[in-house]
């Protein structure tokens, strides 16, 4: 047993040593992903809880929280819940995925298109 | 669970994290821990199948067309590649990502694991002391330096390295670089996330039927992953594993004694210098996934100390991710880089370079006694997917390795013999 209180939680966060790359050009920018990079886990944490609950109660009609905390998923719950993540991740991730569409097709400003279109 | 798969199950989604299999030290997840992992997963494989191509369109659409351009020629190696890449839109943010990716894997790990810290010492010190103390079967000695390339950075990002401790004679590091492997490789390295030594036992009993190695060394050997699949295929053969970090390898030890391994011995040990083993002491000298974590001037001190405590007929092998030679495309080579610069492993890009035969020729073998192979992780297909590779693979944690390998004299031997 340690004697002083062990803030766990705060030591989970320490920071690796090594410099840390700067991918954006402003640096809050950084921080502003890494803080809706957690919060979009968080969320996922969330359905993946309420998932658990929505089962136990389909099969059981009332639940505990050690229920909860003890539900294993079968196979096929296992791969419905995945898929329920990966339907998530690409619903949150869309604008990086569009980026990828948007690399195999360049396209014209609307700008331009408009310019056409009044003439045709 | 017999179930078969249904035919609706055809996405490629992560296996749950509860089919991860525990043993005597594994820290014990709660609900919503599991489901962080099993978030990470699945991210981690929407990051490689789907985003990662987008790195290959933005190279060739623009960003080769601006450096053709500008310097009216070809980039000539994977770094001038890696700096035009950095300042490429696509390439920052898919990087950004991996990255808070990479970052949210520790923070998640480590979390379980000092959350009951407590109680995991407690296990680990159950499975490490017998009634006359520590076990003979785990020898630490504080006066083991940590070498600068482990203390430099803290690699992958894994903050407290190997050898950091949160609390004075803890596990937790042993415990987080575990139980988190899953999160990066989406499973694919099995439910002990032993698929790759799984895979050593296949391939040395196909190559050598029959053989007993008397003796076993494996260099840093982190919590035993991949030895412990050896050490319960040879039951009579005794296994010595090093490694420079006590707090991995008191959870080395404290898992494998769990999962009935109790013929090796682990010892804290720098493999630079192997003076306590005499000349030709083992049967097989084996690294997995470890070359790359040393340096320019350590690498070929570990293996020539290998080659010296190898006995003739012998067998060194060292897996590791494909070195980087003429023939693999530039790109490639960049995209494997990738951790070296943006996941602290600051020795992976110049290891990958370097020609693993040459340098086991320089540490005493015979050009003709080398060979290499692939050596695909074994793991339980049923639960855990095959791990992709090529395009779709994450590269740098493919369930995928080149194996390096050598058995010493065996010609001589052979010739001796007849
Ligand atoms: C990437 S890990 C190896 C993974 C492990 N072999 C496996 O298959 O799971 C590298 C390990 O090597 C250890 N190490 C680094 N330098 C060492 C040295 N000179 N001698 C012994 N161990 C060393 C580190 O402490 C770390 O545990």
């Amino acid at each position: 047993m340690t004697d002083q209180v062990f803030d766990w939680m705060a030591a989970a966060n320490k920071k690796a040593k090594g410099k840390r790359p700067e991918y954006f050009d402003d640096p809050e920018d950084e921080r502003m992903l890494s803080i809706l990079m957690a919060v979009v886990g968080e969320v996922s944490v969330l359905r993946e809880r309420m998932d658990t609950v929505e089962r136990l109660l389909d099969a059981k009609g009332t639940i505990s929280r050690d229920d909860i905390e003890s539900y294993t998923p079968d196979k096929e719950a296992a791969y419905e819940r995945g898929a329920m993540i990966r339907e998530y991740i690409y619903r949150v991730m869309r604008g990086p995925h569009q980026m990828v569409e948007e690399l195999q097709q360049a396209e014209p400003p609307v700008e331009e298109v408009s310019r056409e279109l009044k003439e045709i | 669970m017999s179930k078969t798969v249904p035919n609706d199950q055809k996405l490629d989604v992560a296996p749950p994290y509860n089919a991860v299999a525990r043993h005597g030290v594994s820290p014990q997840p709660s609900h919503d821990e599991i489901a962080r992992f099993d978030f990470l997963a699945n991210f981690n494989k929407f990051m490689a199948s789907t985003l990662s191509p987008g790195n290959k369109l933005a190279y060739d659409k623009r960003v080769l067309p601006a450096f053709l351009k500008e310097h009216g020629r070809e980039p000539q190696d994977r770094f001038e590649i890696r700096h035009a890449m950095n300042k490429d839109p696509f390439h920052k943010f898919w990087s950004a990502l991996k990255r808070n990716s990479m970052e949210m894997r520790q923070q998640n790990g480590r979390a379980i694991v000092l959350r009951q810290i407590d109680e995991l010492n407690a296990k680990a010190r159950q499975y490490n002391e017998g009634a006359q103390g520590v076990k003979s079967t785990l020898e630490l000695n504080p006066e083991i330096a940590i070498p600068r390339y482990q203390s430099a950075v803290d690699i992958h990002c894994m903050p407290g390295s190997y050898h950091g401790e949160e609390l004075p004679g803890d596990v937790s590091a042993g415990a987080n670089y575990d139980c988190g492997i899953f999160a990066t490789t989406g499973g694919g390295l099995g439910a002990l996330t032993d698929g790759g030594g799984q895979a050593l036992v296949d391939w040395i009993k196909k190559e050598r039927p029959g053989w007993e190695p008397r003796r076993v060394l494996d260099i840093g050997t982190t919590v035993g992953h991949n030895i412990v699949p050896l050490a319960l295929a040879f039951p009579d053969c005794e296994f010595i594993a090093i490694d420079t970090a006590a707090p991995i390898l008191r959870y080395a030890h404290a898992r494998a004694q769990s999962l009935g391994a109790t013929n090796i011995k682990f010892i804290q040990a720098n493999a630079e210098d192997l003076s306590r083993w005499d000349d030709g002491t083992f049967d097989w000298v084996q690294t997995t996934m470890f070359l790359h974590e040393t340096s320019g001037k350590a690498l070929p001190k570990i293996i020539a100390e290998g080659y010296r405590v190898l006995a003739d007929n012998g067998l060194m092998l060292h897996l590791e991710q494909p070195e980087y030679s003429d023939a693999m495309p530039l790109f490639e080579q960049f995209l494997r880089d990738w951790d070296a610069f943006n996941n602290n492993e600051p020795f992976w890009s110049s290891m990958h370079a370097l020609d693993m035969k040459d340098e086991m020729v320089k540490a005493g073998f015979d050009r003709d006694e080398l060979f290499e192979t692939g050596v695909r992780a074994v793991v339980d297909r049923e639960i855990f997917p095959e791990a992709p590779t090529g395009e779709d693979e994450d590269h740098g944690r493919a369930a995928f390795w080149h194996a390096y390998g050598a058995w010493k004299n065996a010609d001589q031997m052979q010739e001796a013999a007849e």
